[in-house]
C-alpha cells in the first residue's frame, strides 16, 4: 500500500480537527475526499504534507511502509508527496524557473544523483509547459507573482508533472477555475496518471471528478470518513448536496 | 557656542590637540578654500563636539565607545611594503575598471603619479595634488555642496582630513572604464583616517563610479569619508559604494550630491559587513529636469550596526527622485533608516517616492525606520513605506514542499528579496559580482577579503540556485 492513515487524530491548537480518519490508497488508484466545508480536508492535506502547526496526537500515517509523522516537510515531498496547494504562495524575485531547477536538484540530491544537466532541465521544462498550456513567458516571472488564479492551479500541475510524485495530493485544485482551465488541469492530471502512483483529489464539488475519474470517493464529515463508496458516490452527492450526510452524522 | 556643560570625550580632546598641533602641516601648501574651510570647520568642531544620541538624527547610533577609545589620528605615509600593489589587484570578470587606491588615508599609486590624465582630460589622483595643479576646480566646487551642513563628524572631517581622491571629467567625456576605488586600512594600530573626496562631471558627461570600503585585518578602525559630487548640467552619474568592513571597524560615509539641469544620478549602497556603518547620502536639485534614483541594501548579523540618513531636497521644479532601501538583520543586529524629503515652494511637478522594506530574522534584531516628508509645492507626487517583517511562513512551507531544504529556503527567499535593489545596477558584471558576494554573506561565506571586497578570481562554489536559467 502507498499510503495507509489509520485512527489519525489531528489538533491546531489544542483544537481537534481529524477525528480518527482512516484511509488507504494502493499504487494506481485515484481517491476523491468530498464533504462540506470545515470537515478537515485540508488539514488532512497538512498532516501527510508535514506542515507545522498541526499536531498528530493520535493515529499514524505510514507511506511506503514507513511512519512519516517525524519527517520534516523537504524530506516528504523528497519521499515523493506532492501537495498542489488551494492557495499557492507568491514568491517575489526567485522565477519559476530557478524554482523549479532547485526543486529538482535537492530531489536529485536526496536520491544521490548528480543535479540535471542544463539541456535536460530545459528540456523538460518545455515538454512539461505543452502538457498544462501554460504560457512560456510565465516560468520566466517569479513564482505565482501575478499569475491569475488559473495560472496559479495550472502552475501546480506543471510543477507536479516536473517532480513527478509517487503521490500526489490535490487540495481544491478545482477552485476558481473556468471549465477550460479545469479541463487542462484534469488532462495534466491523467497525463500523469499511472500504475506506479497514486492521487488524492480534495474537493468540495463533483464537477472536477467528470475529468478526472475517481476509482474511490470518500465522504469526510467531523473530522473523519463517514461514507465510502465508488465514482457514482460523488454523483448522488452532487444531486442531494450534503444536507443528508450531516443530518445522518449529526451528534 | 561652547558646550562647556558637556563631558569632552577623548577623542574629541584628542582630535583638538592634534588640529593644534599639525596645524602648519594641514595649512601648509592649502588652497584658500580648503584653508578656510579647515579653520571654520575646527571651530564648528569645537562648538558642537562629537555627535552623541541625545541630538535626534543620532539618537539610534551610538558611536561612545569609538569616542573613547585611543586611535592613531595622524597617519604618516610610510614606505609601503612591497604587498600593497597586490592588495589593489581587483579583476571582476567581463569588467574592466580604472583602479584608484587609498592606503591608510593616503592616495596610493604605485606609480608614484599623485595626479593623472587619463584620456580625453579626465583627470583622477590626489585630492592634495589637485587643489595645487587645478586651482580653478577648487575655486569653483570645493566645498560649494557641503558647506555649512555639519554634524560634529564632518566638521572633524573637513579639519582634519589629510587626503583623499579628486576625479574631474571634463564637458561632453563619457568615461568608457568605471573608475573603482579601493579605500583599504591595512596597519598594526587602530586608526581614525579623515579622508576627502571631489569629484565633477562636466556637462553632459559620464562617469561610473565604484567606491569600495574594505579591511585586510581584524584591528578597530574609524574612518570617516566625505564625498562632494557635482553633476553638471545632462551629466550622469552611476554610483556604487561597496562596503566590507571588519566588525571592529566603525564607517561614517557622508556624500554630497549636487544635481544640474536634466543630470541623472543612480546611487547603489551595498553594505555587507562592518560594525557600525552610517552612510549619509545628500542629493540636492539645483536644476530642473533631474533625476535621483538612491537604492540601498544592507545584511547585518551579530552586534552589528547600519544607519543610512537619506536627504533629498526637491529645490526646483520637475525632479524625480526614487530610494529604495532594503535590508535583512540577523541575531542582535540593528539599523537605522532616515528617509528625508524635502520639497520647496516653487518645486512644483515633483517625484519622490521613497520605499524601506526590513526583514528581522530574530526578535533581537532591530530596525528604526522614519520617513519626514516637508513639502511646501502643491502640485506633488510623494509617497513613502516602510515594513518590517519576518520570512514569509508560507512561502517557506511552500518551498519546502517542493524539496527544498529549509536552509536553501531562507537563502533563496532572503536573496530574492534583495534582488530587486541588485535588478538595478546597470553594469551587468557588477551585478552578477554583486549577487554572488549577497550570496556568499547569506550563507555566512563572505570573509573580509585578504584582497579586496571583489574577491578576485575566486571561482565561486555553484549554489543550486545560482544559474537563472531564464538567461541561458
Amino acid at each position: 500500500m502507498l499510503l495507509n492513515i489509520k485512527n489519525l487524530h489531528v489538533s491546531i491548537n489544542g483544537k481537534e480537527i481529524l477525528k480518527g480518519f482512516n484511509l488507504g490508497v494502493n499504487k494506481g488508484e485515484v481517491h476523491a475526499i468530498m464533504g462540506p466545508n470545515g470537515t478537515g480536508k485540508s488539514t488532512l492535506a497538512a498532516a501527510i504534507t508535514g506542515r507545522e502547526g498541526y499536531e498528530i496526537t493520535k493515529g499514524e500515517i505510514i507511506y511506503k511502509g514507513k511512519d512519516i509523522r517525524d519527517m520534516a516537510p523537504d524530506e516528504r515531498a523528497n519521499e515523493g508527496i506532492f501537495l498542489s496547494f488551494q492557495y499557492p504562495v507568491e514568491i517575489p524575485g526567485v522565477s519559476m524557473t530557478n524554482f523549479m531547477r532547485t526543486a529538482l536538484n535537492a530531489q536529485r540530491e536526496y536520491q544521490k544523483l548528480p543535479p540535471i544537466p542544463a539541456g535536460e532541465f530545459l528540456k523538460k521544462m518545455e515538454e512539461k509547459k505543452q502538457l498544462v498550456e501554460i504560457h512560456a513567458k510565465l516560468t520566466n516571472r517569479s513564482v505565482n507573482e501575478g499569475f491569475s488564479g488559473g495560472e496559479k492551479k495550472k502552475n501546480e500541475i506543471f510543477q507536479m508533472a516536473m517532480i513527478e510524485p509517487q503521490l500526489a495530493i490535490l487540495d481544491e485544485t478545482d477552485s476558481g477555475l473556468d471549465i477550460d482551465a479545469l479541463k487542462v488541469v484534469a488532462k495534466g492530471v491523467n497525463a500523469l496518471r499511472s500504475s506506479e502512483n497514486g492521487f488524492v483529489v480534495i474537493t468540495h464539488y463533483q464537477r472536477l471528478l467528470d475529468y478526472i475519474v475517481p476509482d474511490f470517493v470518500h465522504v469526510m464529515y467531523d473530522g473523519r470518513i463517514v461514507k465510502s463508496g465508488g465514482k457514482g458516490l460523488a454523483l448522488e452527492l452532487e444531486e442531494k448536496g450534503y444536507d443528508w450526510i450531516k443530518k445522518e452524522f449529526e451528534i | 557656542m561652547q558646550k562647556n556643560y558637556k563631558k569632552s570625550f577623548l577623542l574629541e580632546q584628542n582630535l583638538i590637540h592634534l588640529f593644534k598641533e599639525k596645524k602648519s602641516e594641514l595649512f601648509g601648501n592649502c588652497h584658500p578654500k580648503v584653508a578656510l574651510s579647515r579653520q571654520q570647520a575646527f571651530d564648528d568642531f569645537q562648538a558642537k563636539g562629537l555627535p552623541t544620541t541625545k541630538e535626534e538624527s543620532w539618537k539610534n547610533t551610538n558611536l561612545s565607545k569609538q569616542y573613547e577609545d585611543i586611535f592613531q589620528l595622524d597617519n604618516p605615509l610610510t614606505e609601503l611594503d612591497k604587498s600593497a600593489g597586490e592588495i589593489f589587484q581587483c579583476d571582476i570578470h567581463g569588467f574592466d575598471t580604472d583602479v584608484i587606491s587609498m592606503l591608510n588615508g593616503w592616495y596610493y599609486s604605485p606609480e608614484g603619479k599623485q595626479l593623472q590624465i587619463l584620456e580625453n582630460g579626465i583627470v583622477v589622483g590626489s585630492i592634495l595634488e589637485a587643489q595645487k595643479a587645478y586651482p580653478e576646480y577648487f575655486d569653483s566646487y570645493f566645498d560649494e555642496i557641503a558647506k555649512g551642513r555639519n554634524h560634529g563628524l564632518t566638521a572633524v572631517n573637513k579639519a582634519l582630513f589629510r587626503d583623499g581622491i579628486f576625479i574631474y571629467v571634463p564637458d561632453g567625456v563619457e568615461v568608457e572604464k568605471s573608475i573603482q576605488l579601493i579605500n583599504i586600512v591595512n596597519r598594526d594600530e587602530k586608526m581614525m583616517i579623515n579622508s576627502r573626496n571631489l569629484i565633477i562631471l562636466g556637462k553632459n558627461s559620464k562617469l561610473s563610479f565604484l567606491h569600495c570600503d574594505d579591511s585586510v585585518n581584524h584591528n578597530p578602525g574609524f574612518i570617516n569619508t566625505l564625498t562632494e559630487i557635482y553633476i553638471g548640467e545632462n551629466a550622469c552619474l552611476d554610483l556604487y559604494k561597496l562596503q566590507n568592513i571588519n566588525n571592529e571597524t566603525a564607517l561614517l560615509n557622508n556624500t554630497f550630491i549636487k544635481q544640474e539641469l536634466n543630470s541623472r544620478s543612480k546611487v547603489n549602497v551595498i553594505s555587507l559587513n562592518g560594525g557600525i556603518i552610517r552612510n549619509e547620502l545628500n542629493v540636492e536639485f539645483s536644476g530642473e529636469g533631474a533625476d535621483a534614483d538612491l537604492n540601498g541594501i544592507y545584511l547585518m548579523d551579530h552586534e552589528q550596526h547600519i544607519d543610512n540618513q537619506v536627504f533629498v531636497n526637491h529645490a526646483v521644479p520637475n525632479c524625480n527622485s526614487s530610494e529604495l532601501f532594503k535590508g535583512v538583520l540577523d541575531d542582535s543586529a540593528s539599523g537605522v533608516f532616515n528617509g528625508y524629503i524635502y520639497v520647496a515652494r516653487d518645486a512644483q511637478n515633483t517625484n519622490a517616492f521613497q520605499r524601506n522594506n526590513n526583514i528581522l530574522m530574530k526578535s533581537t534584531a532591530k530596525i528604526d525606520t522614519q520617513p519626514f516628508l516637508e513639502i511646501y509645492a502643491d502640485d506633488v507626487k510623494c509617497s513613502h513605506g516602510a515594513t518590517v517583517g519576518q520570512l514569509d511562513e508560507e512561502a517557506l512551507f511552500y518551498m519546502m514542499q517542493r524539496g527544498i531544504s529549509r536552509q536553501d529556503a531562507y537563502l533563496l527567499l532572503m536573496y530574492a528579496f534583495t534582488a530587486e535593489v541588485t535588478g538595478k545596477i546597470s553594469i551587468e558584471a557588477l551585478q552578477s559580482n554583486i549577487e554572488d558576494m549577497i550570496k556568499k554573506r547569506l550563507r555566512g561565506e563572505l570573509a573580509i577579503c585578504e584582497k579586496c571586497v571583489l574577491h578576485c578570481g575566486h571561482p565561486d562554489i555553484p549554489l543550486e540556485f545560482e544559474i537563472d536559467m531564464s538567461k541561458v
